[in-house]
């Protein structure tokens, strides 16, 4: 059984002053994921990964196509026990506190009376917040309202989570904080099913991707290819722009900067290129292999088709 | 989608019950409370300036409001042979406070209370201070002239004023000649029946509330009556010239001609011949405007 | 009643009670204590029966308010703030939001109106010096007055979950004026003629009466009230309050959530 299997899903929305056109944000999702799996989902502004989310959850309903989660209809309330969303710059009751709001949350998830008070304390202190006390949420931090939202995701101890866009908006701190979650939920065994468009996110955490644009599916990867792909190319960074021209017919783009000398060379190019800039004195600072990234992989899916026009 | 369709159809279905049974408590709920609540409590305010000023511009919507309580009042009272219509009085001053062109108001409020009672509220002299109160905010209206002529004549038996009235109405330009005739009438005919009866045939035809309608259909059958009553005393009268003795019987005066038949009154009741000559309808309370010489049968 | 609708009812009664909606009570004990010298000015015969019109109007008017002003947000601001997401990816039924959201407002203006009535008793004690047998039909009123929050609450919820705030709150103030003057719209129908007197005795019946639920100067005047009005009133507000709740829930569920 799949985690979570969408099927055609569609979703136009209606636009202009009559909501007679219709214009279509999301075209046709076919996807799948597997139970345990950690999962990006990828796009620009606009792609329609929130689209998607709001479809799924039963905030939006949509045009054509269907979904199951756990092998149930996607609508059926009581699958809803069993999965965990967090919105992407989510809102809360800033009347509450963080205790009072992930009780009543668990409260509407039906976790029984007995075993919230002890679990909302341990997961509190999960997602660092063990020392907030009574304050009210409209005296939260970003970053804190960040964790808070985690926090009301898994709650109720759901099986799937859904995250939409998770780090956005967030400090260097906070960003590893919340990489660091994900990754223990992850350890957990849930399934995750994440929007971002911060690919370093998304290769740091995912086991695969897919790449939307426009609503329409551009591509699934294994990120696991990215990173074992042999590199060609390899970025080098020396002191010393004297000698950049004893190896300027094997360096391309090369960008200078004061003293400092920026460029890529071929692999193969690399232990001549090394040997010269030694003999030349100049001063390495850096080698580094570059892959093909997650980056390219990306850029090539959304900037593909590009020119086509948009069907309306 | 499909259990979506079933659970829609479901809610509306209840949404449509319940709405129906809201309506039949409703209906209830009036019955319960009858007309009578309604129009006693609340919303009478002692003066139509007041109302005007808190009515921030709605004032003409309100008026429409008070006129229908006014209506509401008068009509239930009436079914009720009320003899008190305290009320009416300061609903149409309100009301004509607050929409000084709403002619209606004027015209049928000042019969509603010129009429005697239990027919009306038997304040003629108010109805005529509202009928002044419409002219001078209305006065190119002339059939408020004739309403206010009416008043003087039948019921407050002012011939001189009526006259004026319908003189003044006739020379608002596009006033019906017939104003000018009743002028003239006033000054020559007042205490004759065929006017009074000419004065409601013009009230019946050009009226149009139910109410007034009735009343004034009454009215020309009392009328009616009355001219009969007259016509057969006169026949009376001329027996007993020729016979030294009044008749016994109506085949008395059938025999010499004098009748054609036995005389039944509009309801098909034959008229009571009395041994003095005089003549009466058999019942009297079927005919409530009737008048013998000047004075009411009915008290 | 299931745990996440008492969950929501619980939880829209402590937003308005944080919120500082029960202030309110402090502005009725001043207009209370404020306005009682005044009426012993006017005449001594009549101090009670200005007391009792004010304190039960105030009663009512300050809930009808309140009714308005929180309950054109019940809906539209969680969908404004995207709280609803967090709610309708949880097993919540989209009518259980909605009815929650009816019952939690309610229970707010039930409380409101009952700390209301209390500092009324205590106003007729203070000033008049006495209860009197009677005074215990007042609670009719306030009776009626409930009622009558309990349509005025739908009928926000109603347009609450379709339209912005502006717009229902015109609306539902539009419709408590026309409920006010309800038996007044079914006098007209019954005066009027043909397509007209159709379509008014329709609207008059649609559309909210609340004529009917304002015993007021009745109860003033020491009047009784008949226990068949009682009655009937109850069942018809209940009816008409579900009637429209039951609309609310017929947009809500149909509808796309930004
Ligand atoms: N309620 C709406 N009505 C009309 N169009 C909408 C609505 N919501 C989204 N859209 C359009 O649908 C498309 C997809 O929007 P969506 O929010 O899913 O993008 P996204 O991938 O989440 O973008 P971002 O990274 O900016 O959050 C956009 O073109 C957007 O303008
Ligand atoms: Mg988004």
């Amino acid at each position: 059984m799949h985690a979570i299997e969408i099927r055609a899903l569609s979703k136009d929305y209606p636009v202009g002053f009559w909501k007679r056109t219709l214009r279509p944000a999301l075209k046709s999702l076919d996807l799948t994921i597997e139970a345990g799996e950690t999962f990006g989902f990828l796009g620009p502004n606009g792609a329609g990964k929130t689209t998607t989310l709001k479809l799924l959850m039963g905030i939006i309903f949509p045009s054509s196509g269907s979904a199951t989660i756990l092998g149930k209809d996607f609508l059926d309330p009581e699958i809803k026990r069993k999965i965990g969303f967090l919105p992407e710059q989510p809102y809360f009751y800033d009347y509450l506190s963080a205790p009072e709001l992930l009780d009543y949350y668990a409260q509407l998830s039906g976790v029984p009376a007995g075993v919230r008070k002890q679990r909302i304390g341990e997961l509190l202190s999960r997602v660092g917040l063990s020392d907030v006390g009574n304050k009210q949420l409209r005296k939260f931090s970003k970053g804190m309202l960040q964790r808070v939202g985690i926090a009301q995701a898994i709650v109720h101890n759901p099986d799937v989570i859904f995250l939409d866009e998770p780090m956005s908006g967030l400090d260097p701190v906070g960003r590893h904080e919340v990489r660091e979650l994900i990754q223990s939920l992850k350890d957990d065994g849930k399934t995750i099913f994440f929007s971002t468009h911060i690919l370093s996110d998304a290769e740091a955490l995912c086991d695969r991707v897919a790449v939307i644009h426009k609503g329409e599916l551009r591509g699934v990867g294994v990120v696991n290819d990215f990173r074992s792909s042999v590199a060609d190319k390899t970025e080098v960074i020396w002191l010393g722009a004297g000698a950049l021209r004893a190896v300027e017919e094997s360096v391309v783009e090369p960008h200078i900067t004061g003293d400092t000398v920026r460029g890529t060379v071929q692999s193969a190019d690399l232990d001549r290129v090394l040997d010269i800039l030694r003999q030349r004195h100049a001063r390495l600072i850096s080698v580094t292999p570059i892959h093909r990234t997650l980056e390219e992989y990306f850029l090539s899916k959304t900037r593909e088709r590009e020119k086509e026009p948009v069907q309306l | 989608m499909k259990s979506r369709r079933q659970a829609n159809v479901t809610w509306g279905l209840l949404l449509v019950a319940l709405l129906a049974g809201a309506i039949v408590s409703r209906r209830q709920v009036d019955k319960v409370r009858g007309t009578q609540t309604t129009l006693e409590d609340a919303l009478y305010l002692p003066s139509g300036k007041t109302v005007k000023r808190l009515s921030l511009g709605y004032s003409s919507l309100l008026a429409d409001i008070y006129w229908t309580r006014a209506v509401q009042y008068f009509g239930a009272r009436h079914v009720r042979g009320a003899q008190h219509y305290e009320l009416l009085d300061p609903l149409l001053e309100i009301t004509t406070d607050l929409d000084p062109n709403l002619i209606v108001a004027y015209e049928n409020g000042a019969i509603f209370l010129s009429q005697k009672v239990p027919e009306g509220a038997g304040q003629p002299d108010a109805a005529v201070r509202l009928l002044e109160k419409g002219i001078r905010a209305n006065p190119l209206y002339w059939r408020l002239y004739f309403t206010l002529g009416f008043v003087h004549y039948v019921d407050r038996h002012d011939y001189r004023a009526a006259e004026q009235a319908f003189q003044k109405g006739s020379e608002v330009p596009g006033a019906l000649p017939w104003m000018g005739v009743m002028a003239a009438r006033m000054a020559e005919h007042a205490d004759d029946p065929a006017t009074a009866a000419y004065l409601w045939k013009t009230i019946y035809e050009t009226t149009k509330d139910k109410e007034i309608k009735d009343t004034a259909e009454k009215h020309l059958i009392s009328l009616r009556v009355e001219s009969e009553l007259d016509e057969l005393e006169r026949r009376t009268k001329a027996y007993y010239e020729s016979r030294g003795a009044y008749p016994e019987e109506w085949s008395d005066l059938i025999k010499v001609g004098l009748l054609r038949g036995v005389p039944v009154d509009p309801n098909g009741v034959p008229y009571r011949l009395r041994l003095d000559g005089t003549v009466q309808v058999a019942d009297a309370k079927k005919f409530i405007y009737l008048e013998r010489h000047g004075k009411p049968l009915n008290k | 009643m299931n745990s996440r609708l008492s969950a929501i009812t619980l939880n829209t009664f402590r937003e308005a009670v944080r919120d500082r909606v029960l202030y309110n009570l402090i502005l009725f004990v001043l207009l209370l204590v404020a306005s009682a010298p005044l009426f012993s000015q006017i005449s001594i015969g009549l101090e009670k029966l200005m007391l009792v019109n004010v304190g039960l109007s105030s009663i009512s008017l300050f809930g009808v308010i309140i009714a308005i002003f929180i309950g054109i947000g019940l809906v539209s601001k969680e969908i404004e703030k995207k709280t609803l997401y967090t709610i309708l990816s949880r097993p919540v039924r989209r009518w259980e939001f909605i009815a929650g959201k009816y019952l939690g407002l309610l229970l707010t203006l039930v409380v409101n109106a009952v700390l209301m009535t209390a500092g009324f008793y205590a106003a007729l004690l203070i000033f008049i010096h006495s209860l009197a047998g009677t005074d215990a039909r007042m609670l009719i009123a306030v009776y009626f007055i409930v009622l009558q929050f309990m349509m005025m609450v739908a009928i926000t919820l109603l347009f609450s979950a379709f339209s912005s705030p502006i717009f229902s709150a015109t609306f539902a103030f539009a419709l408590f004026v026309i409920g006010t003057f309800g038996e007044d719209l079914k006098n007209f129908a019954a005066m009027s003629h043909g397509a007209t007197k159709y379509l008014v005795t329709g609207a008059a019946y649609i559309l909210p009466n609340f004529a009917s639920l304002n015993v007021i100067s009745q109860v003033a005047h020491e009047q009784n009230v008949s226990g068949q009005l009682v009655l009937f009133n109850t069942i018809y507000a209940l009816l008409y309050s579900v009637a429209v709740t039951v609309g609310a829930i017929l947009i809500f569920e149909r509808r796309d959530l930004k």
